[in-house]
């Protein structure tokens, strides 16, 4: 037990290093997913094929290869990353082209009704998605993207492979410095375990609210987080890496 | 929204409707695949004229309120509302598919309420009645305020304005959807089959806000309905269709007493034993 | 520096080797994931609640932590209670593992959607626990899930390269001993990047069409 007391305190820091490059890496996946799903959307062929393309490629390649490729590959064709803003970057990329298909998913599923009211009511396309099917839209995406932040919390151990000293990597380090494999393993196990449950419990009061807001009855919550391959059409695969 | 023929001659002289006409249908074809649901309708509606329409179903009504709302293209022919043409605009002496600028242009005096309402469910009663004319139409908040509330009070919905449309009855949420039609201040509403989703005894309540509305406005009003008793007592004109056709058009008392038709007695004589 | 096509050819073999660990790491790793999730999945429906409690914690503790962890935890902390294996058979298990966490709610979901009335009708024929799962439910349940596990044998195969953490020399692992060695990191990262796409692309992409076609 003294083990963890005395790598408790470089833990911690890890965990504080693991928490932003989860945050840095959602708001970048939250930018692009309303980007690749607005244009995804959108009346534009080009728009369209533009989102797929990103989309189609980022869910096709591993988080861990993209992250590899931007600390080590691309600093030798001129584009030095430091090692956090590659794991950013790369984690941001993937985890958006999952959050793409959700919000894409999430406007095509407003009803047309909803469309013709707005048409009735003379408003513009951009007024229309701003004030209606955003709004609307947002409901249906918060647990989708309830599962991919826990999917990027926890891709973001990965990190740890290009040297980054975030939780996972301060544990091999103090496991390394004291041998004592098991109680530091578990520790680091438990700190991801209690941040997820953190922010499942987050999400599920943001989806509440919301629900709340739109007049819907709350989803029931039977066993939370369906399993990932329901993310987007029916069918994103499954885990982010 | 408009047509897939692509640029016509304009018909006519000049092109221009009848201004004196607040609309216009000029042959006007609507297909769905191979389903013709308008084979080339003609038809006008003058200023103010509240005019019914009836028939069985898929026999077209729907199709003309949405075709006017530009919900759906038309496949030939032109509409023309207060002598400009809906879905098409002019280019020289002929006339093209419409812009989305144009539609928007001849949207602004034209209103709908639904079957089902259409409620925003991301805001409240005032919100959804303030919401278009604040950013649409560009009124001021206050200003936009006041007049829902006037509204809302009209429809007899005083007290609901902080309302979540899903607390309110169908009842109570048609006759909101009436008063966000209405805070657009449309010279013509159109009234899609508006009582059919709703329990028996709200029917009146709404058919009472439309009576109200008939007798104190000048707005014409384009309805499809089952409520032949309603039809009677509010419309100038009715119009009977089967088919995609009007098989007969009179005031209210002929078309209800004294129907000329076959088709026409067989559908009355179906709507009362229906009753 | 200039992307150097010969070089890129004279690495390919031991890519491809780097490869072939990839993907037997991803088919054994999926079989365990199918099986073990079958297997959790039913006794998630066990009568008693210690056991079905006690199982679904331990898979939300396994979901919501990291694969490259638990990788870490099974690699170096089962030594030390006598068991010692090897970095691949390690890795294998550590995918299979974290992924039955999630084939087994596939497979809830597949039970789950079996109506009632069959279970009623199993019930009224008097047929033995065992008859009525093996016989009349997971045989509804199990085709129509098969795609839905499908996409986690393509996340199976994009999550291999964290085997590299544990030493084993799979795809990514070849490229880093590369580069290392050459200093060249461009050729070997860009070709793993590219395989990894045409291969889980197409997947993917074949997958989603069996789930339109034949799922739900």
């Amino acid at each position: 037990m003294s083990v963890v007391l005395q790598s408790f305190p470089l833990l911690l820091q890890g965990l504080i290093l693991t928490l932003e490059i989860t945050a840095g890496g959602a708001v970048l996946a939250l930018v692009l997913a309303f980007l690749a799903g607005l244009a995804g959307t959108a009346r534009s062929r080009i728009l369209r094929a533009v989102s797929r393309v990103y989309v189609e490629f980022f869910r096709g390649s591993s988080a861990l290869v993209l992250m590899f490729w931007f600390f080590f590959a691309l600093p030798l064709i001129g584009f030095r990353f430091e090692a956090v803003a590659a794991a950013i970057i790369a984690l941001g990329l993937n985890v958006g082209a999952y959050g793409g298909e959700v919000v894409r998913g999430a406007i095509l599923s407003i009803p047309p009704a909803q469309y013709e009211a707005t048409i009735a009511l003379n408003m513009s396309p951009a007024l229309r998605m701003r004030r209606v099917i955003l709004p609307q839209a947002w409901a249906s995406m918060l647990p989708p993207f309830g599962n991919l932040l826990i999917e990027l919390l926890k891709a973001t151990a990965v990190a740890a492979l290009i040297t980054i000293n975030e939780l996972t990597f301060v544990g091999q380090q103090q496991r390394a410095a004291t041998g004592e494999s098991l109680p530091i393993y578990t520790t680091v196990l438990f700190m991801y375990f209690v941040v997820a449950q953190v922010l499942i419990f987050g999400m599920r009061r943001l989806e509440l609210r919301t629900a709340r807001s739109l007049g819907r009855a709350p989803a029931a919550r039977r066993g939370r987080r369906p399993a990932l391959a329901g993310v987007g059409d029916g069918g994103g695969s499954g885990g982010v890496g | 929204m408009a047509t897939e023929t692509g640029p016509v001659a304009a018909p006519g002289k000049g092109g221009d409707g009848d201004a004196s006409k607040i609309i216009r249908f000029e042959k006007v074809v609507k297909r769905f695949g191979d389903n013709v649901v308008l084979r080339e309708l003609d038809f006008d509606v003058s200023p103010g004229e509240r005019v019914a329409l009836i028939g069985p179903s898929g026999s077209g009504k729907t199709t003309i309120l949405r075709l006017l709302m530009t919900l759906e293209k038309l496949n030939g022919g032109v509409i023309w509302v207060s002598g400009d043409p809906l879905s098409h605009m002019r280019k020289g002496d002929q006339l093209v598919t419409a812009d989305e600028k144009h539609l928007r242009q001849v949207r602004q005096t034209i209103g709908m309420v639904f079957q089902q309402f259409n409620l925003f469910p991301n805001m409240n009663v005032l919100r959804n009645v303030t919401e278009a004319p604040i950013h649409v139409k560009g009124v001021a908040r206050d200003e936009a305020e006041t007049k829902a509330r006037d509204l809302l009070n009209l429809v007899d919905l005083g007290d609901k304005y902080d309302a979540h449309p899903s607390q309110l009855s169908g009842g109570q949420q048609q006759r909101v959807a009436i008063a966000r039609a209405l805070a657009m201040e449309p010279k013509i509403l159109l009234l899609d089959e508006v009582t059919s989703a709703l329990d028996p005894e709200l029917v009146a309540g709404v058919l009472d806000v439309l009576r109200e509305i008939a007798n104190t406005t000048d707005i014409t009003m384009l309805f499809v309905t089952h409520e032949m008793r309603f039809a009677r007592d509010v419309s100038h004109r009715v119009l009977m269709f089967d088919q995609g056709q009007i098989v007969e058009s009179g005031p209210p008392d002929q078309i209800f007493s004294n129907p000329q038709e076959q088709r026409t007695r067989d559908f009355l004589h179906a709507i009362i034993e229906e009753r | 520096m200039q992307w150097d096509w010969n070089y890129a050819a004279d690495i390919m073999p031991r890519l491809l080797d780097g490869l072939v660990v990839t993907v037997s790491a991803t088919l054994v790793g999926y079989l365990i994931a199918v099986v073990l999730g079958l297997a959790i999945a039913l006794l998630r429906r066990s009568d008693n609640r210690a056991v079905s409690g006690t199982v679904r914690w331990i898979m939300e503790f396994i979901r919501s932590t990291p694969l490259l962890v638990q990788l870490f935890f099974i690699f170096f902390v089962l030594p030390s209670f006598g068991v010692v294996l090897s970095a691949f058979t390690a890795g294998v298990i550590g995918l299979g593992l974290h992924y039955a966490a999630y084939t087994s709610e596939v497979y809830r979901a597949g039970i789950e959607a079996v109506p009632k009335g069959q279970w009623e009708a199993a019930t009224a024929l008097s047929l033995s626990p065992g008859r009525t799962w093996f016989g009349v439910v997971l045989p509804q349940a199990v085709p129509k899930v098969i795609p839905a596990l499908g996409n986690y044998l393509i996340a199976m195969f994009k999550d291999s390269p964290m085997l590299f953490g544990i030493t084993v020399v799979e795809m990514l692992g070849a490229a880093y001993q590369i580069g290392a060695e050459t200093f060249r990191y461009l050729e070997p990262m860009t070709i793993v990047g590219v395989l990894f796409v045409v291969v889980s692309i197409p997947a993917s992409i074949l997958f989603r069409y069996l789930e339109r076609r034949y799922g739900h």
